[in-house]
């Protein structure tokens, strides 16, 4: 079973979201999507002031196999990113909890509905049937 | 569930990623991609080639019949084991498959052929060797490991009787030799030295442990892809296919036009395609960050015809994304590729783009 931490929230395309100080989000992708990707050799993160509106594609991760959308969890305008992972793509395979974040949001509005780490577990066994 | 090759439980034990390929169940990877196509680069890797298919043709008119039947020429075998890269034509000239043929002996010819086109492969081939009294023998007893890497020679002939380790190294690229139940080959798909060796499949798993006792780093998919891209090597269904001749697909080099007199499948067809200005395969390089793939639009200043990606990939050697791209033949050195609706600049190169564990392009 993959690392689910318990202080995140999850969506069903695998982000994860950690509430900031100061009312902001961080935002990444997580260990199953990351081991599902194989090793990561390009990551296109959004640019600082763009505004988000949940749903909205806004990162690439592209690995040896393919590439696949990230998609912003929550509405906001992007605060920050992370500038290391385009010199370091393989950081999001090594610690996508961690050094691997992809960018951060100030949000306005509270989180949508999103999946604690007990229901996203239960959702990668599903989808795993 | 697919085909499973005698070595299918060692890989699932070594915690490899399994894929269908050509209806094979086959490893993708062992835990990192990347880490295997290094070993492969730096110091030996070992793939299961297994679900590629083995045929032994045999016959009296065998050299006669593969005279006609594949584009490259048999008779430039002059040495038993020696082996040969060849296009499989149709009658307009488009690609069936492209397989390695190699002299086992005088009325002997083995050819190996991809796992995706193998019932086609034989279905063409069944249909003209009867008139030549050739027999079609598929080796389905066999199992087959490629090594490859600097080191890979070395190790594979520490494998072998002392007696036969000498002839062994001996063995000219591109050549093969049996050393008791096994036919090992100088040949290989990822730009390095190495051994091709096909087995009794009840030799395989012994040999894969020994193998990995002597640090040889099992690669999967995954790795060969990239590997072979890299060298510059074709893909069957990718880089060439039944919609497209040897000269759009970068494999001129392996039609033999002499001499005149052999007829083969195909030959009217490519002489004629010869006089026009067909398309061409290049290697292309990306000049800025991302990563080409297959089926990616290749747009050119002054050419009206957009090229395409054939095959595209991340070479984890150049540290850049590497690409070969069939394009109009008045396409210059400088074009552009379209990623996700956005163009990124790429450069016309001629491939290999690495051999030897060596850049062959400038970056």
């Amino acid at each position: 079973m993959s690392n689910i931490p318990d202080d995140l929230h999850y969506t069903k395309s695998h982000e994860w979201v950690r509430p900031i100080a100061g009312g902001g989000v961080e935002i990444g992708i997580t260990e199953h999507a990351q081991s599902a990707l194989g090793d990561l050799v390009f990551v296109e993160v959004p640019d600082v002031g763009r505004n988000l509106r949940a749903g909205d594609a806004c990162a690439v991760v592209e690995s040896v196999k393919a590439a696949s959308d990230v998609y912003s969890p929550v509405t906001g305008t992007v605060i920050a990113n992370n500038a290391a992972l385009s010199a370091k793509p393989e950081l999001l395979n090594q610690d996508p909890y961690g050094e691997g974040w992809l960018f951060r949001l100030q949000t306005s509005a509270d989180l949508p509905p999103l999946m604690n780490a007990a229901a996203y577990a239960s959702f990668l066994q599903d989808e795993a049937k | 569930m697919g085909l499973k090759t005698p070595l299918y439980d060692l890989h699932v034990a070594q915690g490899a990623k399994i894929v269908d390929f050509g209806g094979w169940d086959m490893p993708l990877h062992y835990g990192s991609q990347l880490e295997e196509h290094h070993a492969v680069r730096r110091d030996a890797g070992m793939f299961d080639v297994s679900h590629m298919a083995v045929l032994d043709l045999t016959g009296g008119r065998c050299r006669e019949f593969l005279r006609m039947l594949l584009a490259n020429d048999v008779a430039r075998l002059e040495e038993f084991g020696k082996a040969l890269y060849t296009c499989m034509l149709k009658p307009d000239g488009c690609v069936i498959d492209d397989l390695i043929v190699y002299l086992v002996a005088d009325t002997w010819y083995r050819l190996v052929v991809n796992a995706g086109t193998r019932d086609k492969d034989l279905v063409w081939i069944q249909a003209r060797a009867a008139e030549f009294g050739v027999t079609v023998l598929e080796r389905k007893d066999l199992a087959m490991i490629a090594v490859q890497g600097p080191n890979a020679r070395l190790k594979v002939a520490a494998m072998l009787a002392p007696a036969q380790q000498a002839a062994a190294l001996e063995l000219k690229p591109f050549t093969a030799a049996a050393f008791g139940s096994w036919f090992v080959a100088r040949t290989g798909y990822t730009g390095e030295d190495g051994f091709e060796i096909m087995m009794p499949a009840a030799d395989a798993a012994t040999a894969w442990q020994r193998l990995l006792e002597r640090a040889v780093q099992p690669a999967g998919l995954g790795a060969r892809d990239t590997l072979r891209l890299e060298a510059g090597l074709n893909l069957y269904g990718n880089d060439m296919d039944e919609q497209h001749h040897p000269l759009e697909s970068g494999l001129a080099w392996t039609v033999a036009f002499e001499p005149e007199e052999r007829d083969f499948i195909g030959r009217a067809a490519l002489q004629r395609a010869r006089e026009l200005d067909c398309d061409r395969l290049v290697g292309l390089l990306l000049e800025e960050r991302g990563v080409l793939r297959s089926h990616q639009r290749v747009l050119a200043a002054g050419v009206a015809r957009e090229g395409m990606v054939t095959s595209g990939t991340f070479s984890p050697t150049l540290n850049r994304s590497i690409a070969l791209a069939r394009v109009p033949s008045t396409t210059g050195a400088a074009v552009q590729v379209e990623i996700r609706g956005k163009l990124h600049a790429a450069r016309v190169v001629k491939p290999p783009f690495v051999r030897r564990g060596k850049a062959m392009i400038e970056i």
